[in-house]
């Protein structure tokens, strides 16, 4: 592996909005939902409310047939999607829809490789610098495979999101740091998402150990259900990632065939409202 | 594409066999894979490591096991000379345990204090099961509910070894959706837990480490065919699902060009009715990533995974080891497939000619046997792994025979 020295300049939205928020002296909050979940029409419903109540950063889970990395709540999200017919292009047209209404919330594409894969990587980022997508998180894409995507990614001017987590080590750090841009998302726990919360002063220590490898802003997920926990990943990280518990509000919106239930957007965007009292409350 | 010096280096040192293989895992499990293959290194570097798997083998297993010249059929099929290696004569009756005694002498080698493992068939989880009783360490084995449902006896035979059998409730509840799960404990548990994978399949360096562990079949193929007949054999049939048994016998032999490879893929209802109707990755499916590894998988157009059909269990699964991809791609082996029909036709002419009632799986193998066999003169020497023993398939067979039992 080696650094990358030829990398493009990206569009800057992500960097512009942590800095925004430095400026507010306040932690940012990350809302995740699965494009296309529980079928297109909510989910842009609630995709284009969310900045308006409260999302500071977007990530858009790009749906799977094999979420291996995830917990039962995201896989349930993704099988919706999947049967409601969201394909990556969808993906791209929901994140295009979006831009349209609005040019300053990052939106990051959150999922797994082999739908990329079968798109075609340059394809597919070409495609998604079109739609206003600023960076990708895959989680089975570890830097050991750089060269499948995320040198490509950065090259065409597409932030490439690690995750770190708690099993890598200060050896390894610098490994998964190097060819990271936009922030660094640090995974609380050894586990599945939306599975057990970690305790706040180990989520403090790995913030800071992270700090000691790196100038990017850390994000912290996995495990954060409510607005006084996400209060206090607020208060030691730069952002706090929610993503199993905002599905899981989601799902109870569906009635008995799945189908969306009238309110079930504008109860999903109250839920994030309250995260957002959460996170911005937490450092006054 | 230019011919390698040998087909036997693979995999290179980040686990590709050409462009397939690789290491495509969550970051939590990414330390745990680089433990594994260090571990896996110095323990083939250390003669008590090899020493230990082969008195194993010898006196758990019961290996070497015959290569047994199978004399009826052969006269049946009227023309290559059929030789089976008795895989199914193993300790729980398939090539199996081959993998678990090596893996599970290596979790211990490692310090690790509990197992886990998927199964499809609950060939590989009774295996596991077995080697955890024998080790005394605790046991989880993940099995898709449908799984659960057409292989009762071996989900029986799991909880009397002791394991805790866990049923998977998510996508088509078959194989991928156990492996699925297993990743899912192995992330959540990284710190005690060795996942002792079924199938030369997985991210590096498993496709390399069970292939090395499932070699001892084609290693004694080769010594115990030069005592029967003087020298090598002409063809090699194999099945393939994840494909462990057929890397096993084939690749002592990757270097004599003499010798002829077969693979044998599940059709199902057919390759021509479509992905769903059928499990062959290399014949019917096309690159990409899943579970760790680059190979032919079962996919649709946006990449997203198909359930495979076929009438074994232990087949059903929708991709296949990385290294079958590449000696698909260069032409080394020869990649067809059998479909539910054949296989039953010939699971049922094992059974009354030879008097051995074989796997499922085993009988994708034979049903290509008894296509090529009846055109290949008397002097050519054809070896089938029966890779297990069907007992556990006899309630699907008698079903599909319309038989209540």
């Amino acid at each position: 592996m080696s650094a990358l020295n030829d990398k493009a300049v990206d569009n800057g939205r992500i960097a512009r909005r942590f800095a925004a928020l430095k400026a507010e002296g306040r932690a940012g909050l990350v809302t995740f939902i699965t494009a296309g979940d529980p079928d297109l029409e909510t989910c842009r419903a609630v995709l284009h409310g969310l900045p308006a109540a409260g999302a500071d950063l977007i990530e858009l889970g790009l749906p799977f047939s094999d979420p291996m990395a995830d917990g039962p709540a995201i896989q349930a999200a993704s099988l919706r999607a999947l049967h409601a017919g969201t394909t990556a292009r969808k993906t791209l047209d929901l994140v295009r829809g979006f831009r349209a209404t609005d040019a300053d919330t990052p939106v990051i594409l959150m999922g797994y490789y082999n739908p990329i894969h079968a798109y075609g990587v340059d394809r597919f980022l070409a495609d998604a610098i079109e739609a206003g997508v600023d960076g990708l998180i895959v989680v089975d894409l570890p830097p050991e495979e750089d060269e499948e995507l995320c040198i490509p990614a950065l090259k065409a001017g597409v932030n490439f999101i690690r995750l770190a987590t708690p099993t890598t080590d200060d050896k390894r750090l610098p490994t998964v740091l190097q060819n990271t841009s936009g922030f660094v998302y640090y995974v609380s726990i050894a586990g599945i998402t939306g599975a057990a919360s970690a305790d706040n002063a180990a989520v403090g220590a790995a913030v800071e150990r992270l700090k000691r490898h790196t100038d990017l802003p850390v994000a912290v997920g996995f495990g954060i259900k409510t607005p006084e926990q996400a209060a206090d990943v607020a208060r030691v990280a730069d952002a706090a990632v929610v993503g199993s518990a905002i599905v899981t509000r989601l799902a109870g919106g569906l009635d008995a065939q799945g189908k969306a239930r009238p309110g079930l957007a504008e109860d999903v965007l109250g839920f994030v409202r309250e995260l957002a009292g959460g996170v911005r409350g937490a450092r006054v | 594409m230019t011919r390698p010096n040998t087909y036997r280096s693979g995999p290179d040192e980040r686990g590709h066999f050409g462009i397939y293989g690789g290491r495509f895992v969550a970051e939590t499990l990414m330390p745990l894979i680089l433990e594994v293959e260090k571990a896996y290194r110095e323990a083939r570097a250390d003669p008590a490591f090899e020493g230990a798997i082969r008195e194993q083998l010898k006196q758990y297993v019961g290996r070497p096991n015959p290569l047994y010249y199978a004399e009826r059929l052969t006269e049946k099929l009227g023309g290559a000379k059929i030789y089976f290696k008795r895989e199914e004569l193993n300790h729980t009756g398939a090539h199996k345990i081959n993998n678990c005694i090596g893996q599970i002498l290596l979790a211990r080698r490692m310090g690790k204090k509990r197992i886990i493992a998927e199964t499809g068939a609950g060939q590989h989880g009774v295996a596991t099961a077995t080697v955890c009783a024998l080790f005394d360490m605790p046991c989880v084995i993940y099995m898709g509910e449908t799984d659960i449902a057409r292989q009762q006896p071996n989900v029986f035979r799991m909880k009397l070894l002791g394991a805790e059998v866990v049923p998977v409730t998510s996508g088509a509840r078959t194989l991928k959706d156990a492996m699925n799960e297993a990743l899912r404990d192995w992330v959540t548990n990284v710190a005690d837990t060795y996942y002792l994978i079924g199938t030369a399949a997985g991210p590096h360096p498993y496709p390399a480490m069970v292939r090395d562990f499932q070699s001892v079949i084609g290693d004694e193929v080769r010594v115990q065919m030069q005592e029967l007949e003087g020298r090598l054999p002409d063809s090699l049939v194999a099945c393939v699902g994840g494909g462990s048994n057929a890397i096993g016998l084939f690749h002592p032999f990757l270097d004599d060009p003499s010798v002829q490879m077969v693979a044998v893929e599940a059709a199902g209802h057919g390759i021509e009715k479509g992905p769903l109707a059928h499990a062959a990755s290399i014949t019917g499916g096309r690159p990409g990533v899943l579970h760790g590894n680059r190979t032919y998988l079962l996919q649709d157009e946006d990449g997203q995974i198909l359930e495979g059909h076929s009438i074994s269990a232990g087949l059903d699964y929708p991709g296949v080891g990385p290294e079958h991809s590449w000696l698909h791609d260069i032409g080394r082996v020869e990649y067809v497939s059998a479909t539910d029909q054949e296989t039953l036709d010939a699971f049922q002419l094992c059974a009354r000619t030879e008097g051995i009632i074989p796997a499922l799986e085993s009988a994708h193998a034979l049903a290509e046997i008894v296509k090529r066999a009846p055109k290949l003169p008397k002097d050519h020497l054809m070896v089938l792994c029966l890779s297990g023993r069907g007992d556990k398939d006899i309630f699907s067979v008698a079903q599909h025979l319309g038989v209540k039992l």
